[in-house]
């Protein structure tokens, strides 16, 4: 490739398939928030020293400002636009309820990040909670209300689960 | 933002095409898998290699293998590493480095080879370039002074990898593939004490996989030092593996100290003085002692030096009596932030 | 607590938490706007340095290049204080390395960047002041040009009182040393400004500020423009801590491009940048003398404060202040001196960080009185519950305290810690410590004078029943939206969700001085209810007419307007507005705040009044390695005075935060500055701008916290409330240094108490020697003779009695009158 000609990616993100064309050098931080307008995923660093910029690919969370945008073709992106719907995600509700989010910066990273463990753990330990979390810094809470607010969504997840079980 | 600058990007898919286009390309070229080293150094102008290989497409990288002792691709991600069943059963130094890098996020994206080949790291080098710019550069990129030690001849970078002290003490090989002529060397012969040519492995080599011999009768263990519970680099790494013999004495030993110096250090003596003796509170604190004279850091990472030199011992203490068996949990968790064992 | 209340003090999600969680919110960098272009400033490398010239031609002619600037296009001064008018928009001297001297404005951000490295710039490099002491022994080079003398900033001295006598009359002299170490906020959104001249020419600017109405006092200033014709307009700031209240220079950068091009321009900083800006935590060297009878009773107390500006003015002059300000508000102080002396250095510029100046001092303090109750062999908490200051008092420094709910506070720690069972009687290594705090609600004086409101509210109530609600205050992340639309929905009986909420625009709401000094509770809280008031007498005059009831008698509640007495006789509450729109015409009220007038006199009596004060108490439990000097924080008890609680979830997020940064100041974080060798390189440079290198504590390093609010309704706080966003932090790092001592029996003295410092101490008291880790001395500052303000109670009426420009003006009153 030349290194200033445009590059074109085709992925998916949140469900829909994208097709853009973007320069080279750009990250996936970049792509999703100047090419495709998707500017909840945050950035605090640039560097992989603060965990803001997190979203999920292929299911996992991964820092999207260490991530070249042309590495992301056929991969999956989730990003804070595709959690929840009209309805809140449990995550969401939790987080808005219980002051798991005061300014809100590191909030879709602490999101994508959680929804991942409780997809793998659906009940898992304060500790497995915190070590999960450990890669995306917050300022503002001390955390505290940020586990608070994945372990209530992980009880009306298993709740939600059950629920479905039964009937 | 930061950003990267411009770069050729190549995707082979095989790693003999990797090796051709190294061969080709000469050091202009760097391979990118993870990509949690190369590229911020890359968005601070540290590293700016004119072509990139992405190694992210060559499946032959990702895969492990059993045989008398294990294979693992070095494309692996530490979280792999981390959460492989025979990893953490027979070589417990090598789950414990790899779950115990960066942060999550950056596990399920760094692979084993990446943490084993990082970039040697100092705190007058990992700066932006504007920053470097303001001390006129340093020794390592662009400039003529180490400023570590400004009569230094040499680099005194850090080496900063968590996997490679324990690997080394697990007693690992490394696969370095080249398009003419491959090779295979114990993980130590990898490294040079010097920041700036830190391995030995050549540009136009790519390092495959990691081959670790069996383990039967071993137990080995990695204690790491750092500021936080998580994101920081280690400021000192202690990895340590004992054979013990039917009585309980030691019948082989090795131990190896990473982050106090520009490669892992084997610290020999210290091992060997072990060997036919049980682990006891004085060959331990012996032992430790060796062991931390040979800690040399310098005034480069987080923490003061001379405290980090004197703490090197406490940690190669903390390693043995935690091999003997103690209940050292509650240190770890103070120190490290981390629970293992249950 | 809800006692009577619709909505106050029952647990609720935040008006905009639904945005929060759902991409919804816009910082400053996700706004975009068509044919935007991308700046970068070019940064001296120069700790100090005069800018010769400029050579920008071969960056204006890289492809992608609109423009490049320098000193002489924006060369008017700006500063947050009329007194420190010493910043421009690109500077003509570089004050530390990392002043903007140029800047490039560009097609996108990397062309930008690549076209920073093409400005040629020619330095005449000047001497580098490093550190206080440089700036005390070298009055030249000069920083700046004003200022008291040299290198000196400003200086103050102050007596209330006889305090050499009280320190002679006392049983015991203490006289301490502490070094508190300087610290960034580190919000986790990096600055980011947006300019455009709208289709009318006028110009708007979008920013991350916490202070919009000062942002655009200084645009107004530099632009040359009329302010009528700027509009600033804060975004929701990705947290800020004080680090986005002041006015920056890259806010002029854009605003200036914009203008020139007009075209939009954005710069978005990178975190290293934003180490730049800083106005972080001074650095502050701090003397305490205090005198004590045998019982544990204050005397009186001396205290000398030298504190490390950085480059600029910035709020320093208030910082300085804040130093010697709070003292009197926690314990009773009878005699009291405070000497202050604010130096410049070429380091990036100080300024206000949460608990802003106070901060320091009270760890100085609180380790002081756990000294003296460890000398007298009296208990540290109850020593502090036997000296508490008064509530409705006056203390010797004039501030006027209203509630003080500081006993409760302690009393709960204690009881939740097991304080009594467990202090000093842990294992060797584990040890408690006890601190409190105090902290202002909200500046009793404005930045400039100014004789109008602090806090301006507006409403407007449609016939559809919804109200929007319009307040220039700040969104920063603490809830400030959420305080202002709980108030209005509160008095109007109505639900949060049926406000909507306009803030932070100098365009369309009315002015808020902004999200700094605590004072958003306390005074665009008052001014809300004081807006919604006056509505809801509007509705209640036409409700009573149509319901032939007393319009004393109507309550607003459940989004309805009944008659108290006969409950079901009422009407929805849209149907009470259409009543009151049909009565009296197009709805609208105001409400405004201004604070009471300060009881001090005196000069510099300005700093430390305010409406009310909130106060803190904290247990900090600690593990420390007697081998290693390892430091670890299992549990901390936190409790905190908040007059009333209004959201209990935002309010405890607010003292847990406060902890958190707290233990990271305690702990870990410091912002310095590194010197290279003078043969070699000039270079002094911020040691570590990043991420990695300046700690902050990730989930896996946060203790456990136990938070209490104690309510302790103030009369003149909104409902009774008062701050919580700032006081929770300040006894945290004493607490800490407190725990350490009951631990393992030595002092640290100074922040960050990291595991050399103590393992330092341990090897010192190992020797026989004192087991403390500290500064040893404090330098030499030529103080001016104090202003002597005699304290109430000896018969002083918060003046001084020998200000000479007082005399001067009062000699003058004498003649002009004979």
């Amino acid at each position: 490739m030349d290194e200033r000609e445009k590059q074109r990616l085709k992925c998916t993100v949140n469900g829909e398939s994208v097709d853009v064309l973007f320069d080279g050098y750009k990250t996936l931080l970049e792509v999703l928030r100047e090419e495709l307008d998707l500017c909840g995923t945050k950035h605090g660093c640039e560097l992989g020293e603060c965990g803001a910029c997190a979203v999920l690919v292929d299911g996992k969370p991964v820092l999207s400002c260490l991530t070249l945008a042309l590495e992301c073709g056929q991969r999956k992106i989730e990003t804070i636009e595709g959690v929840g719907d009209a309805k809140l995600h449990p995550l969401q509700a939790a987080f808005a309820d219980l002051g798991g989010s005061q300014c809100g910066y590191c909030t879709p990273a602490m999101i994508l990040t959680a929804k991942e463990l409780l997809e793998r753990n659906p009940d898992p330990s304060l500790d497995e909670i915190r070590e999960s979390l450990a890669g995306v810094l917050c300022r503002c809470t001390g955390y505290q209300q940020i586990f608070d607010s994945v372990e209530q969504a992980a009880e009306e997840l298993r709740r939600g689960e059950k629920a479905e079980v039964n009937s | 933002m930061m950003r990267l600058p411009r770069f050729r990007y190549l995707a082979p898919t095989t790693t003999q095409e990797v090796a051709e286009v190294l061969a080709s390309e000469g050091p202009d070229a760097m391979v990118v898998a993870g990509g949690t080293d190369l590229l911020p150094n890359m968005k601070r102008r540290q590293q700016t290699p004119k072509t990139v290989v992405g190694l992210k497409g060559v499946a032959a990288l990702r895969e492990s293998q059993n045989g008398t002792g294990l294979r693992l691709g070095a494309g692996l991600t530490l979280t792999e590493i981390g959460e492989d069943p025979r990893v953490r059963e027979h070589y417990g130094a090598l789950h414990q480095a790899a779950v115990q890098v960066a942060s999550p996020h950056l596990r399920n994206m760094a692979t084993l080879g990446g943490n084993i080949c990082l970039d040697t790291r100092c705190n007058y080098y990992d700066q932006n370039y504007e920053w470097r710019k303001s001390i006129n550069f340093c020794m390592k990129k662009e400039g003529e002074t180490c400023w570590v030690a400004p009569a230094s001849k040499r680099c005194l970078a850090v080496s900063s990898t968590d996997t490679a002290p324990a690997l080394i003490a697990l007693g690992a090989k490394v696969h370095l593939l080249a398009a003419r002529e491959s090779r295979e060397l114990s993980l130590e012969e990898l490294y040079n004490n010097d920041g700036i040519s830190y391995l030995t492995r050549r540009p136009h080599e790519l390092l495959t996989r990691v081959e670790l011999p069996d383990a039967t009768g071993w137990k080995s263990t990695y204690w790491k030092l750092r500021r936080r519970g998580s994101f920081d680099f280690p400021v000192l790494g202690v990895a340590a593996a004992v054979k013990f013999d039917a009585g309980g004495g030691v019948a082989d030993a090795r131990i190896v100290l990473g982050a106090v110096a520009s490669s892992p250090i084997v610290v020999s003596e210290a091992a060997e003085m072990l060997v036919g003796k049980e682990l006891t509170d004085g060959v331990i604190e012996e032992a430790a002692e060796k062991a931390g004279r040979k800690a040399k850091p310098m005034d480069n990472t987080d923490f003061v030096l001379h405290w980090r030199k004197r703490v090197a011992q406490s940690f190669v203490g903390y390693a043995l009596r935690e091999l003997r068996g103690d209940d050292m949990s509650e240190t770890r968790w103070n120190t490290a932030k981390i629970r293992f064992g249950d | 607590m809800s006692d009577g209340f619709n909505l106050i003090g029952k647990a609720r999600r935040r008006v905009d938490g639904r945005s929060k969680v759902t991409a919804g919110t816009d910082f400053a960098d996700d706004l975009s706007l068509p044919r935007m272009l991308h700046c970068k400033l070019l940064r001296s490398p120069h700790p100090h340095a005069r800018v010769k010239s400029v050579d920008a031609s071969k960056a204006e002619a890289h492809p992608g290049v609109h423009l490049v600037m320098d000193w002489t296009d924006l060369p008017i001064e700006f500063g947050i204080l009329p007194v420190s008018q010493d910043e421009q928009g690109l500077t003509e001297i570089a004050r530390f390395a990392g002043d903007p001297v140029a800047a490039v404005i560009a097609e996108d951000e990397l062309t930008a960047f690549e076209a920073l490295d093409l400005i040629d710039v020619d330095y005449e490099v000047l001497p580098v002041i490093a550190e206080p002491t440089d700036s005390l022994e070298n009055p030249e080079p000069r920083i700046h040009d004003y200022g008291e003398e040299g290198n000196i900033h400003k200086r103050v001295s102050l007596r209330f009182g006889d305090v050499d006598g009280a320190l002679e009359g006392a049983d015991e002299v203490f006289d301490d040393i502490f070094f508190f170490q300087g610290n960034t906020h580190l919000p986790m959104e990096q600055h980011a400004s947006l300019a455009a001249v709208d289709p009318q020419g006028k110009l708007t600017l979008w920013s991350s500020t916490q202070t919009p109405h000062y942002v655009h006092r200084a645009l107004a200033r530099v632009m040359e423009m009329d302010p009528a014709h700027i509009r600033v307009v804060a975004q929701p700031n990705g947290g800020g801590f004080g680090g986005k209240s002041d006015v920056f220079n890259h806010e002029m950068v854009v605003c200036k491009a914009a203008r020139v091009l007009g075209r939009p321009v954005k710069i978005a900083l990178t975190r290293e940048e934003v180490f730049y800006c800083h106005r972080g935590r001074h650095p502050v060297l701090m003397r305490f003398r205090t005198g004590v009878t045998k019982s544990g009773k204050i005397t009186g107390t001396k205290l000398q404060t030298l504190v490390d500006g950085g480059a600029y003015g910035s709020y320093g002059v208030a910082s300085l202040f804040y130093t010697g300000a709070l003292q009197t508000v926690t314990y009773d102080l009878p005699r009291y001196q405070f000497q202050g002396c604010r130096v410049f250095t070429n380091k990036a510029p100080c300024g206000p960080k949460r608990g802003h100046g106070t901060v320091q001092p009270r760890f100085g303090q609180e380790i002081q009185l756990d000294k003296i109750a460890h000398k007298l062999e009296l208990d540290p908490a109850e020593m502090r519950l036997n000296m508490l200051a008064k509530p409705n008092s006056l203390t010797a420094n004039y501030l006027r305290i209203g509630s003080i709910g500081l006993g409760e506070c302690i009393e709960r720690v204690v009881k939740a810690s097991g304080w009594n069972e467990r202090y000093r009687n842990l294992p060797d290594g584990k040890g408690l410590g006890l601190a409190c705090g105090s902290y202002l609600c909200g500046a009793g004086v404005a930045i400039y004078w100014n004789d109008m409101p602090h806090s301006g509210v507006q409403l407007q109530v449609d016939r559809s029943g919804s109200v929007t609600v319009f307040c220039g205050c700040t969104e920063i992340g603490q809830g400030s939206d959420d305080v202002l639309v709980g108030f209005v929905a509160e008095v109007l009986g109505i639900e949060p969700f049926d406000v909507r909420c306009v803030t932070g625009d100098t365009g369309m709401t009315p002015v808020d001085l902004g999200s700094y000094s605590s004072r958003v509770t306390m005074m665009m809280g008052n001014a809300a209810i004081q807006a919604a008031e006056r509505m809801r007498e509007q509705i209640a005059t036409a409700v009573a007419k149509e319901l032939e009831v007393p319009a004393g008698r109507l309550v607003f509640a459940n989004r309805r307007v009944f008659d108290a007495q006969d409950p079901e006789k009422g009407m929805p509450f849209r149907k009470a507005v259409n009543r009151a729109e049909a009565m009296l015409g197009t709805l609208g009220s105001t409400g405004s705040y201004a604070p009471p007038r300060t009881a001090a006199r005196f000069k510099g009596g300005g700093v430390g009044p305010s409406p009310a004060y909130s106060y803190t108490a904290a247990v900090v439990e600690v593990d420390v390695d007697r081998t290693t000097g390892w430091i670890s924080v299992p549990k901390v008890w936190v409790a905190h005075d908040i007059g009333r609680t209004l959201n209990p979830v935002l309010a405890r997020g607010q003292v847990e935060g406060s902890v958190y940064m707290g233990l990271g100041e305690a702990l870990m974080e410091e912002q310095v500055y590194r010197k290279f060798p003078s043969k070699l390189s000039g270079a002094y440079v911020h040691k570590e701008p990043s991420m990695l290198e300046y700690k902050s504590p990730t989930a896996l390093d946060m203790p456990e916290v136990f938070t209490e609010l104690v309510e302790d309704p103030d009369p003149n706080g909104p409902m009774g409330a008062k701050e919580v966003g700032q006081g929770p932090l300040l006894p945290i790092m004493p607490a800490v240094a407190n725990a350490v001592f009951d631990a393992v029996g030595v002092r640290v003295d100074e922040v960050p108490i990291t595991p050399e410092k103590i393992l330092r101490a341990l090897d010192r008291k190992a020797k026989g020697e004192e087991g403390r880790y500290g500064p040893e001395s404090f330098p030499e500052v030529r103080w001016p003779e104090p202003l002597e303000v005699p304290p109430p109670w000896d018969g002083g009426d918060g003046r001084a009695v020998n200000d000479p420009d007082r005399k001067r003006a009062a000699k003058l009153a004498e003649v002009k009158s004979s």
